[in-house]
């Protein structure tokens, strides 16, 4: 334990070393770490400002989604409601119709009975007078003629 | 090694003795008084510090705010650890003394490092270069850590001064340890007051050189009592010394380091 100049030497030195320390060394690497802290704080609250937009942009998202599903959903039940009704007009329009060919149909029908018992009538009278004459001319019997002439002369 | 008795006798205080340069006739003389140095603690100081400086400044040089490189990482591992280290006790961010503890913790570290290289090889390396004696490890040398810790001494009462002032210190020497509130006695505590202040902050530097002196230096005499063992017994406990002693180089920089700015803001801050 012999105590000599080595301590003065060493003493200086030391002090020299920290204050080249402090002077070369330390602010440029305190001021890396804090601009990389700044860097990262920044990145950290970006990230957290994008998440919550993206939060709000999925929750407008599923809004719009719902929506536009409903409005389908009313699309769709009023498309329906839409074809019921035209398919039950479109019915009740058939039927109608059918009904007013029916009484079309019915009254031509009807008509044309008319006319036929007509144009049958104008040929039974016809046939009537046809058949008279004929009838008539069959029973022209000479001698019933005579006797009927006689009894009528008979009688007069 | 197996030696005559005598022979590790000599072998045990040759590796003791340090490189000293006589002033008084420039030749080397162990046995030296005061205007002397030693040249070995000097030197592998002087080259472990600049090392690690030229190291850390050219890290810090082309340091980036980006994408750190490892040596980038590394560093910023240790400067933040003893920046937090350092606002944890002294509640300002110092830059002067945030570099001060990251020297000494590093500086410190490195040369206790040198406890670990072989105990035997740069003195039988030099010593055919014919260097006559050499010690590796300038903590060991109390010179060293007297050095060290009355630098920080010298740096407490500057920092008293710009903390408390003269009247501040004044005040604090006769009114602490003994802190009495009557008027008479505090007159009657005040020289005791004086002398165990100036005792108590006289005795930091000691103990903060003598602590770390201790370590290194029995450290080191534990690796030249192994060197005398034969020579199949040297692995097992070398290894099992070393692996131990990795720990404890690195606690005694880092208390020193502590210490250090713990005293420093004892001195700074009122308390």
């Amino acid at each position: 334990m012999n105590i000599n100049l080595t301590l003065f030497g060493e003493m200086i030195t030391f002090l020299i070393f920290a204050v080249f320390t402090m002077k070369f060394v330390w602010p440029l690497l305190l001021k890396a770490i804090d601009e990389r802290r700044e860097k990262i704080a920044d990145g950290i609250a970006a990230a957290e400002r994008s998440q919550k937009e993206l939060a709000q942009t999925e929750q407008l998202v599923a809004k719009q989604l719902r929506e536009s599903k409903e409005h389908a959903q009313t699309i769709l039940e009023q498309a329906e409601k839409r074809a019921t009704q035209i398919i039950e007009e479109a019915r009740v329009q058939a039927k109608e119709e059918s009904q007013r060919i029916i009484g079309g149909a019915q009254a031509e029908i009807e008509r044309e009975v008319e006319a036929s018992k007509q144009v049958l009538r104008a040929k039974v009278a016809t046939l009537a007078v046809a058949g008279a004459e004929k009838l008539i001319k069959a029973h022209i019997d000479a001698d019933k003629n005579k006797q009927l002439l006689d009894s009528l002369a008979e009688e007069i | 090694m197996s030696l005559h008795p005598e022979t590790k006798a000599e072998y045990v205080q040759h590796h003791l003795k340090h490189l000293t340069l006589d002033l008084h006739n420039m030749s080397i003389n162990p046995h030296a008084g005061f205007w002397a140095v030693n040249l070995d603690t000097l030197i592998v100081s002087l080259v472990l510090g600049f090392g690690f400086l030229w190291l850390l400044w050219r890290v810090a040089k082309k340091a980036t705010p980006g994408v750190p490189s490892r040596g980038q990482a590394f560093c910023e591992l240790l400067l933040e650890f003893i920046d937090d280290q350092v606002h944890e006790i002294f509640h300002l961010r110092s830059k002067f003394i945030g570099s001060l503890a990251l020297t000494i913790f590093v500086w410190v570290f490195l040369m206790n490092f040198m406890d670990l290289l072989p105990v035997d090889l740069f003195p039988l390396i030099l010593g055919h270069a014919g260097v006559p004696y050499l010690r590796m490890v300038p903590t060991a040398d109390v010179n060293m850590t007297f050095g060290l810790s009355v630098g920080v001494f010298v740096l407490m009462f500057g920092y008293m001064f710009v903390g408390k002032g003269f009247k501040g210190i004044a005040k604090e020497f006769v009114t602490t340890p003994f802190a009495v509130s009557n008027p008479i006695a505090k007159v009657i505590v005040a020289p005791l007051n004086l002398v165990l202040k100036t005792v108590e902050e006289c005795v930091k530097p000691v103990s903060l050189s003598l602590r770390l002196y201790g370590n290194l230096y029995a450290g080191e005499l534990i690796f030249i009592l192994i060197a005398l063992l034969p020579w199949w017994a040297q692995w097992p406990f070398g290894g099992a010394w070393a692996i131990f002693h990795i720990l404890i180089i690195t606690i005694q920089a880092f208390i020193f380091m502590m210490l250090s700015v713990v005293y420093l803001s004892m001195a700074y801050h009122e308390h």
